[in-house]
């Protein structure tokens, strides 16, 4: 349910960048979203619409690319695809594979005018 | 209202203490920069309430269509305003954790315990979030220690800019310990960076042993598990160490104490842990 905050962020980061580029409407927002982040992309879309309105970003289209997740195995230091935070490693079954992408929660860019 | 970032429109209905007028203007725990968003919020008979709603934005600007790169991480306004929180617990020396769990857990229970027993030891604060009501502050001041309660209104955790202003309100001394009690939520809270040293998170034995594989992000952001309630033991089929594997399974480096905030039990070995930490 932190998704709406997660999209109140964006929103704010979007007030900084129209305080810096000086721009009257936006078209659309990308963002980057990483398979073993906190945020569901489903949930951001439902509460776009509602989250944007009134503000800067009122009208805009919303874009997610999701990022795969990928993590070292500290038992046999292989660089292993992560299809979930919390599962042991696919190579040696090593039970702490620390995440090194996936993770990502970030605004990638902005189309604006 | 902040009179050197004016954030907010705060309402106070009640006097203000000269003391925390002066936290506020002098010793303001959030950075006065551009990354402080308008928020509306009001402040009545010691809550701070963020559910009063945001204000609009206005739009002017150049008509002119381009792509901007941005880049920048969707918690990265969090982060910098928990930075702030941080450096300022660190100047403080004050010692802060962060208590998460789901709602029913004993979190308020353990605080009251707690503050009993080591209130002549080091001077304690806390901050008791929850969606609405005074109810969980009211008790930690029937307790005998300073505290503000957040309510987050339709939210579903506390952030580092809500901890902000509660911080600017609260007479935390030096050297001493801040409580804050997060929303009753054993999910969202996990992603948010108060500035805290550390995430506890505490799960009653009335719960299930497996909670930590259904609600990993939790476990895995916390450095101690209390296993709370455990008087009631004998009168449950719940299994401790199997509780306890599971949590290390998603977080081998946990540490994890079983207490009893009714009985006190355990509660020595959390202090010490207290004690432990802090001088680190």
């Amino acid at each position: 349910m932190h998704e709406v905050s997660l999209m109140e962020s964006v929103v704010a980061l979007v007030e900084d960048e129209r305080r810096r580029h000086r721009f009257s409407r936006v078209q659309m927002i990308r963002l980057a979203v990483g398979t073993l982040s906190h945020a569901e992309p489903d949930a951001l879309r439902f509460c776009f619409d509602a989250v944007t309105r009134g503000t800067i970003a009122d009208g805009a289209r919303l874009e997610i690319v999701m990022l795969s997740g990928e993590g070292r195995c500290s038992n046999c230091r292989q660089l292993v695809p992560m299809a979930d935070r919390f599962a042991p490693c696919p190579v040696c079954g090593g039970a702490e594979v620390r995440m090194t992408a996936g993770g990502e929660l970030r605004v990638e860019d902005l189309e604006v005018e | 209202m902040c009179t050197i970032c004016g954030c907010g429109t705060a309402i106070s209905r009640e006097p203000v203490s000269a003391r925390s007028v002066a936290l506020h203007a002098h010793n303001h725990a959030h950075p006065h920069t551009d990354l402080h968003e308008r928020q509306d919020y009001e402040i009545a008979n010691g809550t701070i309430d963020f559910g009063t709603g945001r204000a609009g934005v206005h739009v002017a600007g150049l008509s002119q269509e381009r792509t901007l790169r941005i880049e920048r991480d969707i918690l990265s306004k969090n982060d910098m305003f928990a930075a702030a929180n941080r450096a300022y617990l660190r100047k403080t020396d004050a010692f802060a954790l962060n208590f998460v769990s789901s709602p029913g857990s004993g979190k308020t229970s353990l605080l009251v315990r707690a503050i009993a027993d080591l209130r002549d030891r080091w001077p304690i604060v806390v901050i008791e979030g929850d969606q609405q009501t005074s109810h969980d502050a009211d008790r930690i001041r029937a307790a005998g220690a300073p505290a503000v309660q957040v309510n987050t209104g339709k939210g579903c955790h506390l952030d580092a800019h809500m901890i902000g202003h509660a911080l600017d309100r609260l007479p935390l001394e030096p050297g001493g310990l801040l409580f804050i009690e997060n929303v009753g939520n054993l999910v969202c809270p996990a992603a948010f960076d108060l500035g805290e040293a550390h995430k506890v998170v505490v799960l009653s034995v009335t719960e299930g042993e497996e909670k930590p594989l259904k609600y990993p992000d939790m476990f895995s952001a916390s450095d101690l598990m209390l296993l709370n309630k455990a008087d009631l033991l004998p009168y449950l089929e719940f299994d401790v160490d199997a509780c306890v594997a599971s949590a290390r399974r998603i977080n081998p480096h946990i540490e994890t104490l079983t207490v009893s905030a009714r009985t006190g039990e355990g509660l020595a070995a959390f202090y010490a842990w207290i004690e432990a930490r802090r001088a680190l």
